[in-house]
């Protein structure tokens, strides 16, 4: 059974991301995988949006295709606004750069640059002078703790600073969507909820907002609204009560 | 992203080192291999750029320099008779033996100069004067031929010793290039060359000449050849007529040709692959730039730019590898190493394309590339 959202959103936000009936399959013929069946999903501005499931249920799917990284084969995806599906790669390639931040299991921070490099190249890819681009690259390693950690390698720094050097990258250029795939999952558990914490205050704003594919649990009391997907399917969507709230 | 670009390059040492060096390599070896190859090319007419004339005369038939067909003594004149020849003059080279005091036979180059102008000389002395070889029995040798005839202790300025039993004295040492068979070369005046060889009813080999200021030197041959139905060439074409004989009626065409062309393709074959394996290696890492808005153009513009960058570099790098091999090992001229700027020229251009190839099909791959690999 199919479960709708129900009536607990953030009072009076539009929607960053309104998907209507998207479907996406892989393979053709006898090797035809549909994995995501008919998805009906909105993300409100102002909130983080935990998408929960078993492995191969088509979350990490719905986050390429909320990031316009792939095609829906049927539905519509609209972003900001944005009928993501009718854009050519192009400009898709281009809004994404602009409005879209993304934060990685495994980080994908570029093993030869400096973290304050790593956390420029959004806007670099924007064209900011490399100057200014590295000046706003380094303010925003001192929000996320790592002011004095700006000139290292990647591998000079621990897997919870590299994630947060990911997390500066992907804020630095201040996108009105965050993507993150199991940013914790590469994390021990104490530096799993510093880095959600850390999401929740820096990245969690009124005008932005979060998706989190997570496996892990402890960290779901984060998160505003919790959607479980199954074999496809948005099963449920349900508001996540927090501590000290109820 | 230029910049990102090159970090990407520069900072994985490691990669970049082996990329640099399968580079290097590749472009050492083509140059090394051809320039030896065009070194030995350059041997084969070594009498022809050793004689340093704008013209030869010779027999109709003639096939190459060191295969002399004599012509008659009358064709002097009849060259100098043709309008544009400012000067001609005849010129010996014939094969002999010489005989050294402690027994010792040599095959020898025999090269008779005009003996008023001692036109065709070789233009640097290492030792005494060249003018010398107008005394009695004087004769000039090469430096090959002080190697060739048991070095500086068996012969040298001063020494005698016999051609066809007639005696023959060393007065000065010239500088030569080396020749492919490299027999020695006894230089002495067109004369006494006459008198050292057997008498045959034709003795002149050649006939050097000149044309007059303003004369085209190409025209004058087809002038000289319609007038006396002689051969006529100049300098530069005997040159290059020489190595065609040498490349179509030797293995050395075929087998060095072989040699630097499994050069060629080895060494392009590791750049274009080192290249591509140092891109497929770096696609998450271009998945990641894709994914955060990276244009497929950018990336391309970045492939490009890593691709020439470690290309020119490897090239540098290379290209200055086999000039010092070749500077180190054939200085003096004593083995065959001429690197020119058309091989050069040549090893770059095919780099360029290997470069571009390689960097097409990573470009290929990179636009083809999901972005989603990321959240893999």
């Amino acid at each position: 059974m199919e479960l709708r959202e129900q009536s607990s959103l953030p009072t009076g936000q539009p929607a960053a991301v309104r998907a209507r009936g998207v479907v996406k399959s892989f393979g053709a013929g006898e090797t035809k995988v549909t994995v995501l069946r008919g998805i009906d999903l909105d993300i409100y501005l102002g909130e983080m949006l935990l998408l929960v499931g078993e492995s191969g249920g088509g979350k990490t799917t719905l986050l390429s295709v909320i990031a316009g990284i792939l095609n829906v084969d049927e539905g519509d995806i609209d972003v900001l606004g944005v009928p993501l599906s009718e854009l050519p790669e192009r400009r898709r390639t281009k809004f994404r750069g602009q409005t879209m931040g993304f934060i990685y299991q495994q980080f994908n921070l570029l093993p030869a640059l400096t973290a304050a490099e790593n956390v420029a190249i959004p806007l670099l890819i924007q064209e900011v002078p490399r100057g200014e681009a590295l000046g706003r690259a380094r303010r925003m390693l001192e929000r996320v703790g790592l002011g004095d950690r700006t000139e290292f390698l990647p591998k000079s720094l621990s897997g919870g600073q590299q994630q947060r050097v990911a997390i500066a990258r992907a804020l630095v250029n201040e996108p009105r969507l965050l993507i993150c795939d199991e940013p914790t999952a590469a994390l021990d558990g104490p530096n799993g909820q510093k880095i959600m914490e850390l999401l929740r205050e820096v990245g969690r704003t009124a005008d932005r907002s979060v998706v989190v594919v997570t496996h892990d649990s402890r960290i779901f009391r984060y998160g505003d609204r919790m959607a479980r997907l199954t074999d496809g399917r948005i099963v449920s969507i349900e508001p996540i009560i927090q501590e000290g709230t109820a | 992203m230029n910049y990102v670009a090159l970090k990407m390059l520069f900072g994985d040492r490691a990669k970049y080192l082996m990329l640099l060096c399968g580079l290097t390599f590749a472009v050492m070896l083509i140059v090394q291999q051809g320039s030896i190859f065009w070194g030995l090319m350059m041997w084969s007419q070594s009498s022809v750029s050793n004689t340093n004339v704008p013209i030869w005369v010779t027999d109709p038939g003639i096939a190459q320099v060191d295969e002399v067909k004599p012509i008659a003594d009358t064709a002097v004149d009849r060259v100098r008779s043709v309008s544009g020849v400012e000067w001609a003059v005849p010129h010996y080279r014939g094969l002999l033996r010489a005989r050294l005091s402690n027994g010792d036979y040599h095959q020898i180059t025999l090269v008779g100069l005009e003996s008023s102008t001692l036109i065709g000389r070789p233009a640097e002395v290492l030792e005494g004067r060249f003018e010398d070889i107008l005394q009695p029995e004087a004769v000039v040798l090469d430096q090959w031929a002080v190697e060739r005839m048991g070095g500086p202790s068996v012969i040298g300025i001063g020494t005698i010793f016999e051609l066809n039993d007639k005696l023959a004295r060393v007065v000065a040492i010239a500088k030569t290039r080396k020749s492919f068979t490299n027999i020695p070369v006894v230089y002495t005046t067109y004369e006494r060359a006459l008198r050292y060889v057997p008498r045959e009813r034709r003795a002149l080999s050649y006939v050097l000449a000149k044309p007059r200021d303003g004369m085209d030197a190409t025209e004058l041959t087809a002038r000289i050849r319609e007038r006396t139905g002689l051969g006529a060439f100049t300098g530069e074409e005997f040159g290059w007529k020489t190595i065609g004989w040498v490349l179509k009626n030797t293995g050395i065409g075929i087998n060095f040709g072989t040699t630097i062309l499994l050069g060629f393709i080895v060494g392009m074959a590791i750049a274009g692959q080192t290249f591509y394996l140092f891109t497929v290696e770096n696609l998450r890492q271009f998945g990641a730039l894709k994914a955060m808005g990276t244009s497929t153009a950018t990336l391309a513009r970045m492939i490009l730019l890593q691709a020439f960058t470690v290309g020119l570099t490897g090239y540098g790098v290379g290209v200055g590898l086999a000039t010092i091999f070749g500077f180190i090992t054939a200085s003096g001229g004593g083995l065959p190493f001429v690197e020119t700027w058309q091989l050069l020229l040549l090893v770059l251009v095919a780099l360029l394309i290997i470069c571009t190839v390689s960097a097409s099909i990573s470009i290929v791959k990179l636009a083809r590339l999901e972005p989603a690999i990321v959240f893999r």
